[in-house]
């Protein structure tokens, strides 16, 4: 891997600045049956196309962002902050 | 036997100087290479091929070949051509048995044939198979390319550096410079990097590395080029590759032999190092090229010019005695001649180009393959495009009798080639793995097209159908010292680091900081501990600073702890978990100011614990900053009976225990120094833990051990702080648990609030206190003075039934202590249970509460 990541705080960097955090799941809002739990605990989609996936900036801002990347071509289409207005 | 200075000679004649080869020394000017000025001492064999063993001379002189591969200082496979001759090197033959010119393992090339077939590794020795170590001992000690050796230490100092251009351009010929110097005139920040293989017009408009070589062209555009030493990373915004052409050899019966070379490495000789090839010449060429005029002006006769590509003959054989080629045979037509100079096709070196991305397609025109639909970023200028120059058509292969190579790297003959299909390997990708065509030293240069042109011719086939194998890095050799870059083990030192070393401290690692594993006896700084007073160097503790109007909603949310009722200036244990229910760290959190609290974690769990914050805070949006303070803060943990004598005196603070209560925390000034001071106990005695300013860790260090002579302090290291915190049987996290473990069997379920509306890990922690434990943590000992190992066996009916995770002896218990996980029935105090120590089973019993103080009087005094 050595393509280039756009931080949303730094700009382009190479890759090797983050730590990749994996794709985003949504953690459920409600107590989650044993099902949903496990499935949100332990599976992945992990597609082969654009998915929106959690970096941080270890060696740069310290910063968590999410990102598109399309993993078929590591071609990363956005990087943004997360709004940190949001109610809790 | 140099020729008198030639127009283009790299030779400093003024300059000689002198290196050994064998042992022997050679002679040689600045500017020679190893290989050239070997080659002016007379010597013509360089190698033995890498199977059979046959002599091999110089061929490509431009860094490709196998051929003149040489240990040259210690490091194996230097390619001697490209190899700068620097006075008092030590060069040596590799790859013999016995010495260049008379190798004993070249009986292989005379009888070896009908036993080493193509692919023989695949297929022969594999019976019987007790004989394999016997076989794999030959055939280790018989393969192979040169001899690493085994008390070799580093030689260079290797580093990686990051570089950015404008425009990157590959390869320093005419097309190479041309489109630098368009580039510089156009305003561009351009870089060049040149092979150093031909001289160039130095130029101020554009930097230029040489001798550098771009390694390969990486995913985003990476190109890392090696110039040496450093091993530099560019990004470019534009890459020009002009990296020309390859000439490829011709296919013909003795093409191996010495004194068969290609046109341009006879070149190289001539102008270059002002050498004569050989005597007497014959020429091979496919295209007209211009090499018979060198050759003349070097004074070699030129017995003969076969324009193979226009007459096309049938029959090209080259014989030789001795492995020194003698005579030449075209039709029936011998020429005698101690020198054959051939030139095939010019096959572009596109190598880069198709990793880039490009597609690479066969042009039947010109008998060569080239580069197609480049992407962006990326041009490619010059021969490698494969639009200029004269098209040479030679024959895929000339009919003969001998071997005829079709890869001089891995010894691969046209007869192999012709196995392999009749073996049914006809695509050209397993057919490479089963010959090792183009996987030998030159990687394809002068093997690829050569073989898929016979492989087509052979199969019937043609070359478009087959198409090529993939283009990997590296492009260029390169050293692995370079890959690894720089050698350095980066470490973390504490501020009190120093201190430790001049008490000639035992240091251990651990993650990447560098601590005190003892001070030389960890059974006499337990002793302290328990008698005196004791202090430890905890300044690796992860600390986090956690502040705004939500730090308290937050950490409510991260672990299973209440943290609401927790008082300003209050002390609280917990334990972060995974919303998989899993333990991850632990520590303290004391409580400032409202919004204000101070976490510490483990020593290994800062960094992770810092980024898990944050986090969980960009997912729920609290308003809450969380300040990483590791590295800004020492800590020291002063303990035993005594720590109160020793710090009452050195603050103005009330250190009574009605005033600074077990779990406090409170800022004061001790020694003068700032200080947070938290009243925890890990080790099980009185204790006060100082979290400073790290600028002051030397001064208050010693402030305390000075005060504390008087009432018998010792530092302790981390042995003695596992012995004295398994005593209490008090868990490390990693230690003690791992990724399997929960908080509810690690006998912590009073910390879990299950009541909050909601933390991380509370849904799982409910599943499996509904589900019930599947092993619990427990502590034991044994009383027969037999010590298990951590990892240790637990046996119950004997089964492997659970394991230790830590196990010391305790003096101050007189046995052996630990803790271990077991099935859930076993969590009984007093339940016997079966350890195997060293083989044997050794019986031991539960304890649930700890060993030392079980009801915690002397930590809370």
């Amino acid at each position: 891997m050595s393509f280039l990541l756009p931080c949303p705080n730094c700009g382009p960097r190479d890759v090797n600045e983050f730590v990749y955090a994996g794709e985003i799941s949504v953690r459920p809002q409600q107590q989650p049956s044993l099902a949903e739990l496990a499935s949100y605990v332990y599976l992945r989609r992990n597609v082969a196309g654009v998915q929106r996936e959690w970096w941080f900036h270890r060696f740069g801002c310290e910063l968590w962002f999410q990102a598109e990347r399309d993993t078929r071509t590591n071609h990363v289409l956005t990087t943004e902050l997360v709004d940190s207005n949001r109610q809790v | 036997m140099r020729l008198p200075p030639q127009p283009g000679e790299r030779l400093h004649r003024d300059r000689p100087l002198t290196f050994l080869f064998d042992g022997k020394p050679v002679q040689a000017f600045a500017g020679d290479t190893i290989a050239s000025a070997l080659f002016a001492s007379g010597r013509r064999v360089f190698s033995r091929s890498f199977k059979y063993h046959r002599p091999r001379g110089l061929y490509c002189c431009s860094g490709h070949c196998p051929n003149c591969l040489m240990q040259i200082d210690g490091v194996p496979s230097v390619r001697a051509c490209m190899e700068p001759a620097r006075d008092g090197a030590r060069v040596q033959t590799q790859n013999v048995l016995g010495s260049l010119d008379r190798d004993l393992m070249s009986i292989v090339d005379k009888v070896g044939g009908p036993f080493l077939p193509v692919g023989f590794y695949y297929r022969t020795m594999m019976r019987p198979r007790r004989a394999w170590p016997i076989y794999e001992r030959f055939l280790r000690s018989a393969a192979g390319l040169g001899r690493i050796d085994k008390h070799g230490r580093r030689t260079h100092r290797f580093d990686t550096e990051h570089r950015r251009a404008e425009v990157l351009v590959i390869g320093g010929g005419a097309s190479g410079t041309a489109a630098a110097r368009e580039a510089a005139e156009a305003g561009r920040q351009v870089v060049l990097v040149d092979d150093g293989l031909a001289e160039r017009d130095d130029s101020s408009a554009f930097e230029v590395l040489s001798p550098a070589r771009a390694i390969g062209i990486y995913e985003g555009g990476l190109v890392p080029v090696d110039a040496g030493d450093v091993l530099y990373r560019f990004r470019a915004e534009r890459i020009v590759v002009a990296t020309g052409t390859i000439e490829q050899p011709l296919l013909f019966p003795g093409n191996d032999l010495v004194g068969v070379m290609l046109a341009g490495g006879a070149r190289r000789l001539i102008d270059s190092w002002s050498l004569r090839p050989g005597e007497r010449a014959v020429v091979l060429q496919a295209g007209g090229d211009t090499i018979a005029a060198n050759l003349r002006r070097a004074g070699t006769d030129i017995a003969a010019v076969f324009d193979v590509g226009e007459r096309a003959p049938e029959e090209i054989v080259a014989r030789g005695s001795k492995g020194r080629v003698s005579s030449v045979v075209v039709d029936g037509e011998t020429v005698e001649c101690d020198l054959v100079v051939m030139s095939g096709a010019r096959q572009p070196a596109y190598s880069l180009l198709a990793q880039a991305g490009a597609r690479v397609e066969y042009d039947a025109a010109r008998a060569i393959f080239v580069p197609r639909d480049l992407p962006a970023g990326v041009a490619a200028v010059g021969a490698v495009t494969g639009e200029r120059g004269r098209p040479a058509h030679p024959a895929p292969a000339y009919s003969g009798k001998g071997k005829c190579f079709v890869c001089i790297c891995e010894d691969v003959t046209r007869k192999d080639v012709k196995r392999t299909l009749a073996e049914g390997f006809d695509s050209i990708e397993l057919a490479k793995r089963y010959t090792a065509v183009t996987m030998g030293p030159c990687q394809g240069r002068l093997c690829h097209l050569p073989a898929i042109r016979l492989f087509a011719r052979e199969t019937g086939s043609d070359e478009s159908a087959l198409g090529t194998t993939t283009s990997r890095p590296p492009w260029a050799p390169v050293s692995l010292g370079l890959l690894a870059g720089r050698g350095h083990e980066p470490a973390r030192r504490t501020s009190i680091h120093h201190r430790h070393e001049e008490l000639g401290a035992r240091m251990m690692w651990t993650g990447d900081w560098r601590r005190v594993h003892s001070y030389g006896d960890p059974a006499a700084e337990v002793r302290a501990v328990h008698e005196a007073v004791g202090v430890i160097d905890v300044s690796t503790l992860g600390k986090l600073l956690v502040r705004g109007p939500d730090a308290v909603a937050f950490l409510e949310r991260l672990y299973p702890n209440r943290f609401a009722d927790l008082r300003v200036g209050r002390v609280r244990y917990g334990v972060l978990g995974t919303d998989a229910g899993r333990i991850m760290d632990d520590g303290t959190i004391g409580r400032l100011a409202e919004d204000e609290l101070y976490v510490t974690t483990t020593s290994t769990g800062a960094e992770v614990v810092f980024e898990w914050f944050q986090w969980w805070n960009s997912v729920w949006g609290f308003d809450v900053e969380v300040v990483n303070l590791t590295g800004a803060l020492a800590a020291v943990n002063v303990a035993g009976p005594r720590a109160r004598e020793l710090v009452g005196q050195l603050t103005s603070l009330d250190c009574s225990a009605e005033a600074f209560k077990y779990l406090d925390a409170k800022r004061a000034h001790v020694g003068g120094v700032p200080c947070l001071a938290l009243r925890i106990g890990f080790v099980g005695e009185l204790g006060y833990e100082l979290h400073f300013p790290s600028s002051y860790g030397e001064y208050l260090w010693d402030t305390l051990l000075e005060r504390g002579a008087d009432l018998g302090i010792r530092p302790f290291g981390l042995e003695a702080q596992r012995i004295l915190r398994l005593e209490k049987q008090h868990i490390i996290v990693g230690q003690d648990t791992d990724s399997e473990s929960n908080t509810l069997d690690a006998n912590m379920a009073w910390m879990v609030k299950f009541d909050k509306d909601d933390f991380v890990g509370k849904w799982a922690l409910e599943h499996m206190q509904v589900r019930g434990a599947r092993e619990r943590l427990i502590g034991f000992e044994l009383e027969n003075g037999a010590l298990p190992a951590e990892g240790g066996q637990i046996v119950v009916d004997g089964r492997p039934a659970g394991r230790v995770t830590s196990a010391r002896r305790s003096e101050t218990l007189g046995k052996a202590i630990g803790l271990a996980w077991v099935p859930p029935e076993l969590a009984e105090e007093g339940a016997r249970i079966q350890i195997r120590v060293d083989g044997r089973l050794e019986q031991a019993s539960v304890r649930l509460r700890p060993f030392y103080d079980p009801e915690g009087e002397r930590v809370r005094s």
